[in-house]
């Protein structure tokens, strides 16, 4: 329609736009040059480090059964250091730094003022929703594999390293085991992304990032007390962080996928209702800040 | 303005009926306002005037309580995907990641456009940043710019493409007297450019020397609207005439039509002068006509002048109360 001014006027680079990848690129860049990101994946590196340290100066071995799960095998196989560490990490630290991530959002744009000019530009309300989730989904990964990775360095620093016995009894490669803890790390990954969309829904109630960033985490907790209440059963399979602590069957010989199948359905089934909670709140909500 | 004189498409912000309410608080009531395209438009009003909340329904921010917008000439916000990127927008000061440099920023907001082409991206940046006196401070972390550069930066991420329109909110917050020319400047050669500018501000002067046209807010209200032409002849004229012969210039006055007072016994200024004054109807009497008369009436005029009401007095006027005080 050349009456329309939009046309006339011709000033489009472009008669299609773009699919803008860049605003993922640009996300993922803004996420890890900042320090505070930096910061709590150190604090995650350290997990690894500071427990290996521990074993390796004690003068007895850890006893089976003592601590957390595998740490009694830290010491005859430094490949266990990574998913030790990842076991001390779920309940808590992750959790954590998931829920900064995840809180921050909407809520830390909104906090800066850069809101509104996102919006303006336009990046477009459901697509930054998107790009948001899935700049938190890189986070729950980078996280992971920090602790797995970190693990993997000191454990192979201080003790021996050799093929790996599997839960199952059956024997593996270090190549093997080491595709395995990458396996354990998409895993923990998976199951931290029902958090992050619960994150990512606070973040768009609020223009206060701290709130909702430890209202996140104060949500992981409260799912992981219930999920220890014996009378509350029922509701057990229905928290996301029901299945966090399971991938244990993915160290056996041959692999069982039902926890991870189970796990990635329930995980993508709280994506798709907080998801859905965030598109309803953040598509017409009026932006203020 | 909603009479029709401007077709949709000439002007480039149009609001009929425009009213947003936050609870019981109405922060816009029912405005029509008209930017023509190509114009330089003032918006002013005290702080608390509801421009601000004008501009952020207008730009799709806020939703509108009831009426309509539409921004060059699409209705608003149903084409937002389609306008946005033909405006340009510094909206209710500048908002940046204090952890980025300003170039940084600038890459940031471009990537969030569709419509930008990524090749093009850092020398648009570049660009951007040295047209707003940015570019020696490109490299340095935002948290360390002062208010006045973060507003230059503001105003370097609105310049990112060509614009058809620009929003302008309180652009000049934070400059210097130094700075603010320079704002003045850009802002003329962009609208030379045929970029059409709107500008909020609740500094009279400011908008006195760079818009063609102004509409003035008062508590959410649309008080005045028109070239400013338009609202500096909406203010009266008066002739004031200095002597001491107050009865006879009364007088005189009176023969020639006018509604005469003494605004100013005899002897205040240290002599016996008074003043007389009297509005001056446009196209009335020749104000030349006037000291002839007087003249030839014996009245000893010792000073003559035809005041016009500053656009300050008028705007005092349209918004009841001192320029900056907050409703």
């Amino acid at each position: 329609m050349p009456s329309d001014p939009l046309v006339r006027a011709g000033n489009l680079p472009c008669a299609r736009p773009a699919v803008g990848w860049d605003l993922f690129a640009s996300e993922l860049a803004v996420l890890f040059r900042r320090r505070r990101t930096w910061a709590m994946l150190l604090a995650l590196a350290a997990v690894p480090v500071l427990i290996a340290v521990a074993v390796r100066l004690s003068s007895s071995p850890p006893e089976p059964g003592r601590g957390p799960p595998f740490l009694d095998r830290v010491t005859q196989n430094g490949l266990f250091v990574g998913i030790t560490a990842l076991v001390v990490c779920i309940p808590l630290f992750l959790p954590l730094t998931v829920g900064v991530v995840a809180g921050d959002t909407i809520a830390g744009e909104a906090n800066l003022g850069t809101l509104r000019y996102l919006l303006v530009v336009p990046a477009g309300r459901v697509r930054l929703l998107l790009v948001k989730f899935a700049g938190a989904a890189a986070f729950c990964l980078a996280a992971t594999l920090t602790v797995v990775v970190s693990g993997a360095l000191i454990g192979a620093a201080l003790f021996p390293v050799g093929p790996v016995t599997l839960l199952s009894g059956d024997t593996i490669s270090v190549g093997e085991s080491i595709l395995r803890s990458l396996l354990v790390a998409g895993y923990v990954t998976v199951s931290l992304l029902g958090l992050s969309a619960i994150g990512l829904f606070i973040s768009t109630l609020t223009v206060v990032p701290v709130g909702a960033m430890a209202a996140t985490i104060v949500l992981s907790v409260v799912a992981q007390v219930l999920g220890a209440l014996p009378q509350l059963e029922w509701l057990h399979p229905w928290l996301f962080s029901h299945y966090w602590l399971d991938f244990a069957d993915l160290l056996r010989q041959p692999i069982a996928w039902t926890s991870f199948g189970d796990n990635a359905l329930l995980q993508a089934g709280y994506a798709a209702v907080f998801g859905a909670l965030a598109y309803g709140r953040f598509v017409t909500k009026d932006i203020l800040s | 303005m909603g009479d029709g004189r401007h077709p949709a498409a000439e002007l480039a912000i149009e609001t009929r009926g425009l009213t947003k309410r936050f609870g019981h608080q109405t922060a816009v009531n029912s405005i029509d306002l008209a930017v023509p395209r190509g114009s330089v438009f003032g918006f002013l009003g005290p702080n608390g005037s509801g421009k601000t909340t004008t501009i952020r329904v207008a730009l799709g921010l806020a939703a509108a309580t009831s009426g309509q917008v539409s921004v060059l000439g699409q209705e608003m916000p149903r084409r937002l995907k389609d306008v946005l990127p033909h405006v340009g927008a510094l909206v209710e000061g500048p908002g940046f990641y204090p952890f980025l440099s300003g170039a940084a920023n600038l890459h940031r907001l471009d990537s969030a456009d569709r419509y930008a082409p990524s090749a093009t991206r850092r020398a648009r940046v570049r660009e951007a940043l040295d047209r707003v006196g940015l570019g020696h401070a490109a490299g340095k972390k935002v948290g360390a710019y002062s208010l006045g550069m973060k507003q230059r930066l503001g105003l370097a991420n609105a310049l990112l493409m060509p614009r058809e329109l620009l929003v302008l909110d309180e652009p000049t917050n934070g400059l210097d007297p130094l700075g603010t020319r320079e704002v003045r400047n850009l802002v003329r050669s962009l609208a030379a450019e045929g970029t059409t500018v709107f500008v909020s501000s609740h500094l009279l002067a400011e908008v006195e020397q760079m818009c063609t046209h102004v509409a003035v807010m008062s508590v959410g209200r649309l008080v005045a609207q028109g070239t400013l032409d338009d609202l500096r002849r909406a203010g009266e004229a008066r002739v004031r005439v200095r002597t001491p012969d107050i009865a006879g210039a009364l007088r005189v006055l009176a023969a020639l039509g006018l509604v005469p007072e003494q605004t100013e016994p005899p002897g205040r200024a240290g002599d016996d002068d008074g003043v007389v004054s009297a509005p001056l109807a446009p196209g009335s009497t020749a104000p030349e006509a006037i000291v002839a008369a007087l003249v030839a009436g014996d009245v000893r005029v010792r000073a003559f002048s035809v005041d016009r009401a500053s656009l300050e007095d008028r705007f005092v006027a349209l918004t009841g109360e001192g320029f900056d005080i907050a409703q």
